[in-house]
């Protein structure tokens, strides 16, 4: 297992947004690709794409408010030889989108690379509408499609730039509000590389995106009473890193899966999915629970959903009186 | 390529519409109706139309098809075959397991093929970003679309559009195959898409109204198209869904229906 030392101070990290990033690694991939094209759909600072425009004006296309158009158009430019970025609210990009990710960009394997923004129910005051919650389901059941949920400003940066040098689809999902930063410029990053941040040997917790850190709290309590947690960042949903996983079920044979997304598919699914045949240990997960979110500030909306620190040792301390190690 | 005069090429859209039938009948299914009202318009731009290289089906200065509405697949597999892509034997193996020929077309499996398609409305979109990216590489190639009329109630057609116009792709001509019917029935009575021409007009398009059977003026429109500047071209062809054979003629029954033995034979000798 890949094990990276945490040098993080959990108690005062510093908060930086994962879109701002998603648009550093678009500048610097488009710095050193000029076949890199990003394709707005008004909504383009928001997402963090400006300062690729900005940048690159020429190799910037806005095609309005029209996702399909935009993932259409976005196939015809990789047809092309160009490298598009898409990049929009998840819920519209994974979902309005969906057919034309699928029959033309993932059925044809075209080198098209999608970043999709506002994932989560920490998008806050917006509400249901704009909280993506299904991306992950509905991008990893799509052959040739890969899905990567950073979990900082530094990974999503590094994952962004990753998609632009490796061939074919990808879906980069990233979130609204600033999050801990928990890695940093030197972390090594590789697309289907999960590693251990905290090693343990009771239960490990496997996350990704901004529940890593929650991961991480939660473990750093757990020792207080004497619990060992590993705790894992799984950055890539698919292709899914079995190897780590597997190891840390036999290690631990307990796991807790935590990611701020639907229970149903998700990041959580996968690794059972992985467990159940081959290496059956307990295993619980945090995550949204067949129900769509509500407007409210991100903080209270995390609580209310049970996607807390809290919620995961809570989670962990009923798992591990039930292990069968 | 040796380009066709007219009268080679009602000749050669003849044989083309006798590989479609036979190509049909061996599937067991597929669709006819479309395949046999488009033919015409593809075997103009496939042999006097588009700069293309059979022996090379990668060349990257190629000009582009964009088969928008993939289910008349047979269509675009008969004459692929016929100007070399592949060898015509293969046509007997459309829709069976592992042949190279899928139901809908798949770029990976078959050659000379430029996108997989299937999936209705969303071809234009394709060919607007190849066109967009064209321009912006300096590339001279041209980008060609055919959609079925029925297709443009997607509304995806109408996002494709709105971009093309605003982009001003003169390097993109679209073509639609306007043979009035769908699954359903008369596409007016399905879902009316008219006034047709004045939508693509208020979408900032070069209008071209063709008869989509008569070869000269097939490959006026297409000439006409390369040659006009700061907008993207639409050739609206009016064509009769199974033209060639009188009993699929104007029947929407025949949409998505291959000819059985008795069938085929009387179709075919009504072609020879």
């Amino acid at each position: 297992m890949f094990i990276i030392e945490n040098k993080i101070d959990l108690k005062h990290p510093e908060l930086r947004l994962t879109r701002e990033g998603y648009g550093q690694g678009l500048l610097e991939a488009g710095e050193k690709n000029k076949d890199i094209v990003a394709l707005g759909a008004d909504i383009t600072s928001s997402v963090k794409v400006d300062m690729f425009k900005n940048r690159f004006p020429e190799r910037f296309f806005n095609i309005g408010i029209a996702e399909q158009n935009q993932m259409g158009i976005a196939a015809g430019l990789s047809l092309s030889g160009k490298i598009p970025f898409v990049t929009n609210y998840g819920v519209f990009l994974a979902g309005r989108a969906w057919d034309q990710i699928r029959t033309t960009v993932c059925y044809s394997n075209l080198n098209v690379k999608l970043g999709g923004a506002h994932g989560g129910i920490s998008v806050g005051p917006d509400g249901a509408t704009h909280q993506a919650l299904e991306e992950i389901s509905i991008m990893r059941c799509l052959p040739n499609m890969r899905v990567v949920v950073p979990s900082d400003y530094y990974e999503t940066k590094k994952a962004t730039l990753a998609a632009a040098e490796s061939y074919g689809p990808i879906y980069i999902r990233f979130g609204r509000e600033k999050v801990p930063v928990i890695t940093d410029e030197n972390t090594p990053f590789e697309i289907g590389k999960a590693y251990c941040l905290r090693d343990g040997s009771d239960v490990a917790i496997i996350a990704c995106g901004a529940m890593v850190y929650e991961s991480l709290v939660a473990a750093e309590e757990l020792s207080k009473e004497g619990i060992s947690a590993m705790v894992i960042n799984n950055h890539t949903i698919k292709p899914l890193d079995r190897d780590t996983i597997i190891e840390a079920a036999k290690k631990t044979g307990a796991i807790v899966t935590v990611e701020e997304h639907q229970l149903a598919g998700g990041m959580g699914s996968a690794i059972k999915e992985v467990l159940a045949e081959e290496c059956p240990v307990i295993v619980k997960s945090i995550g949204i629970n067949d129900r769509f979110g509500e407007s409210g500030n991100p903080l209270d909306l995390m609580k209310a959903f049970g996607l807390t620190s809290g919620n995961i040792v809570a989670l962990v301390k009923d798992i591990i009186g039930k292990k069968n190690k | 390529m040796n380009k066709l005069n007219l009268e080679q090429l009602e000749e050669k859209a003849k044989q083309l519409r006798i590989s479609i039938l036979n190509m049909l009948y061996y599937a067991g299914s597929g669709h006819t109706g479309g395949s046999l009202s488009a033919i015409d318009i593809l075997t103009v731009l496939y042999n006097n139309i588009m700069e293309h290289d059979p022996k090379n089906p990668d060349w990257v200065g190629r000009d582009r098809f964009i088969l928008s509405k993939g289910h008349i697949a047979p269509a675009l597999y008969a004459i692929l075959a016929d100007v070399g892509y592949f060898d015509p034997k293969e046509l007997k193996t459309l829709r069976k397991f592992g042949s190279i020929l899928q139901g809908h077309p798949d770029m990976h499996k078959t050659p000379g093929l430029d996108v997989s398609t299937g999936s209705l409305g969303q071809g234009l979109s394709i060919a607007t970003g190849i066109a967009l990216g064209a321009r912006s590489n300096n590339d001279t190639y041209r980008v060609y679309c055919m959609m079925g009329d029925g297709e443009t109630q997607e509304g995806q057609i109408w996002e494709a559009a709105m971009a093309a116009g605003h982009y001003k792709l003169d390097n993109l001509c679209a073509v639609v195959d306007c043979n009035r019917l769908q699954i359903d029935g008369k596409v007016e009575d399905v879902m009316n898409i008219a006034p047709f021409k004045d939508k693509w007009l208020a979408f900032n398009w070069n209008v071209i109204e063709i008869d989509g059977h008569n070869f000269e003026e097939i490959e006026k429109g297409f000439i006409n198209a390369s040659e006009y500047k700061g907008k993207p071209t639409i050739i609206l062809a009016n064509t009769i869904k199974g033209k060639g054979v009188s009993f699929m003629e104007n029947n929407p029954g025949w949409h998505g229906k291959a000819p059985n033995k008795e069938e085929l034979e009387v179709a075919l000798s009504e072609l020879s």
